[in-house]
């Protein structure tokens, strides 16, 4: 069973919601990006996801387009990123690592060097924004050989007929993307994520988790009620950037976001 | 390698996935997946209604202007002593280029779909004006996304969008130029996908982009083989385009595609020289990757990181270029050339004083392949050049380059 797959299967005969925070690799700098995994661990997270910086992030907003530029002016690659799971194994063998990132810098690399560097670093999942099921199958066929979950993203616009084609290609759990939007934008409308949440469950028994638009405990209880899990970005990257551009230091800043993260972790164990 | 090629191998592309052999496709996040799927169903249906052809025929003749001269450069051509050069004029076109074919087409379809607001980006502003006209005569709401670089260098264009009723938003993050306007255009339509219409300005983007502004692009074609044959008796021998994201390179191109004796040159902006890598030249030296929806050659480091490019024209100024331009690379049918700033500079000057024909800096690129080629092949052969756009919008730039103040 893969890790992803025991975590949910977990949290779920507790009674418990996932909580996945998701930082850019390299940022704000290379060397706080492993111990800042292992705090946001510590402070109550159970799914890791980890973003691969891009030149062209079209999916992000301003926050995490900043976190891309910061994490590239740091130089970090693909390659780096790997580097860095492979250094968070080292200390943790349980906690599952996401991650995700735009099609690029995998084509660059091959999809068959790609998922054996997954295998041998201990990646368990896989997001590519712009590879829907349309233009996955080959990187697909690589990931199944090493056992890595790819996940999809669904969102308010995705027809019903379309969730089962996406159902059909994905592993791990399914992204549901509550707003229509770039991260960090706009407030999600909790009523209308129950209605989404019903349509793909009707499709599959994959876990759902959560993102886009969930900005603090309240607003992380509010979906943590109706999905398996919530999905936690902008709002830390926003919280840690902020504190250090008023004058607090790397490590103040960090420890703030890993604050954000503890409260989002009681307020979904406590709805 | 040409020979091989059947002739119906042009109309079979792209396939229904939007492929062109391995290029194209939809990489695209979900949030866009079925508003492309709607693109593509409307565009089936009314690509094959007689209606909506006669409407954009019309479109094309009353309000662009169409159909566009074929004018024989004959003193240019005296002065080369070489093949007999034939301009396509595309820079006689409403708003002075050839992007309008293509905003009007889109322009068309939006008011088919009942879209209320169209989003554009823009490089050169060429795009941008054409959408903003579109958007002032259809009373559609306008945002075009420039890059912060480009609006300083695109000054006249930015105001004329202004003029017209089109809000410009600056784009400022990335190099500032075509592609982070790119991005910020599919953030915009992932925010606003229910009420947008996003007219993207070339053969680039996700399917089925590239093959609908092929589509309306091709006007130009059909009508320089009419020309050609009613001026000079026969298919000219060779044409020559500036290739950017390649859409009036294609348009000129794709209706000769199938006529094997037609050789074609696609020029891009070799910037300070191909060799410096300081260009925007990914045909001639980049490597195939996906950007913006699509697969094709892009310039990139061996990361996979997209890479700064330079053009003296802020209208070629990007890494990628369309699929179908990728694919007719690499089965050889068209020839892929650069040619760089100081080069398009020169011919700016050579065919504004020797044709009183002041060119885009676009199209500066493509006249000066011409003359290079020109001048290797002799006076019972003709070249057609696609005269894409005009340059007064390029005044500026060229007078700061040379440090004159106007
Ligand atoms: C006059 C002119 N020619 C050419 C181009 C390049 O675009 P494309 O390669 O799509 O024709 C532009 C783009 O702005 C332009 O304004």
């Amino acid at each position: 069973m893969s890790r992803l797959t025991q975590c949910f299967e977990t949290l779920s005969n507790a009674g418990r919601k996932a909580v996945i925070p998701y930082i850019v690799a390299g940022d704000p700098t290379v060397a706080s990006t492993v111990p800042m995994l292992h705090s946001l661990v510590a402070a109550g997270a159970d799914v890791l996801e980890l973003g691969v910086p891009f030149s062209d992030p079209m999916s992000e907003g301003p926050v995490i387009q900043r976190g891309h530029e910061r994490g590239l002016a740091n130089q970090v690659s693909l390659t780096q990123v790997l580097e860095m799971v492979t250094e968070f194994r080292q200390q943790d063998q349980a906690t599952p690592v996401i991650i995700m990132g735009y099609a690029n810098p995998v084509e660059r690399m091959g999809y068959a060097v790609f998922a054996s560097e997954c295998a041998t670093a201990g990646v368990d999942g896989l997001i590519t924004v712009d590879l829907p099921p349309e233009e996955v199958g080959p990187l697909n066929v690589e990931l199944h050989k090493v056992a890595i979950d790819n996940i999809f993203l669904i969102s308010p616009t995705t027809p019903a007929q379309r969730i089962k084609t996406i159902t059909a290609n994905a592993s791990g759990f399914i992204y549901y993307v509550a707003v229509k939007g770039v991260t960090g934008a706009g407030n999600l409308d909790s009523s209308d994520v129950g209605v989404h949440l019903d349509l793909i469950r009707a499709e599959t028994g994959l876990p759902i988790c959560v993102g886009f638009g969930i900005k603090d405990a309240e607003s992380a209880a509010a979906v943590g009620v109706m999905a398996d899990g919530v999905v936690v970005g902008s709002a830390l990257i926003d919280t840690m950037t902020n504190a250090m551009e008023s004058g607090s230091s790397l490590d103040e800043g960090i420890e703030k976001a890993v604050t954000l993260l503890r409260s989002i972790r009681a307020g979904v164990d406590n709805m | 390698m040409t020979e091989m090629i059947s002739p119906d191998l042009f109309a079979s592309v792209p396939d229904p996935d939007g492929r062109f052999g391995p290029y194209g496709g939809k990489f695209v996040a979900e949030t866009l997946m079925s508003a492309l799927a709607d693109l593509e169903r409307v565009y089936r249906d009314l690509s094959c209604d007689s209606d909506f052809q006669r409407e954009f025929d019309s479109d094309l003749a009353h309000y662009v202007g169409r159909p566009s001269p074929l004018y024989e450069a004959s003193r240019m051509s005296d002065a080369i002593g070489g093949a007999r050069i034939f301009l396509k004029r595309e820079d006689l076109n409403h708003t002075g280029a050839h992007k309008v074919n293509n905003t009007i087409g889109q322009a068309l379809l939006a008011k088919h779909m009942g879209k209320k607001r169209i989003i554009a980006e823009t490089g050169a502003g060429q795009h941008g004006v054409a959408s903003a006209t579109v958007a002032a005569r259809l009373g559609l709401e306008c945002h075009v996304f420039m890059g912060a670089e480009d609006i300083k260098r695109q000054s006249l264009n930015v105001y004329r969008m202004k003029l017209l009723g089109a809000e410009v938003v600056p784009v400022t993050s990335g190099s500032k130029t075509l592609k982070d306007a790119m991005n910020e255009a599919l953030r915009d339509w992932v925010t606003y996908v229910d009420n947008t219409f996003y007219i993207i300005g070339t053969v680039a983007g996700p399917h089925p982009y590239p093959m609908l502004v092929r589509d309306f692009q091709s006007v130009i074609g059909r009508e320089a083989r009419r020309q050609s044959l009613a001026m000079t008796g026969k298919l000219p021998d060779a044409l020559v385009a500036c290739v950017g994201g390649g859409s009036n390179a294609i348009g000129l191109f794709h209706p000769f595609l199938a006529d094997e004796k037609v050789t074609m040159y696609g020029v891009e902006a070799g910037g300070h020289g191909v060799e410096t890598g300081q260009h925007a030249a990914p045909l001639s030296a980049g490597v195939p990757g996906v950007l913006h929806g699509n697969r094709t050659y892009l310039m990139q480091d061996q990361n996979g990181q997209i890479m700064e490019t330079h053009s003296v024209s802020a209208g070629l100024d990007y890494p990628g270029v369309g699929p179908e331009h990728a694919w007719l690379k690499d089965i050889g049918r068209v020839n892929y050339v650069a040619a760089n700033d100081d080069e398009a500079l020169a011919a700016f000057h050579h065919w504004t004083r020797t044709e009183g024909i002041m060119p885009a800096l676009e199209t500066a690129h493509a006249l000066a392949y011409a003359e290079k080629l020109a001048a290797e092949m002799t006076p019972d052969q003709h070249i057609i050049v696609n005269l894409s756009g005009r340059g007064d919008k390029d005044i500026l730039t060229v007078a700061a380059i040379e440090g004159i103040e106007v």
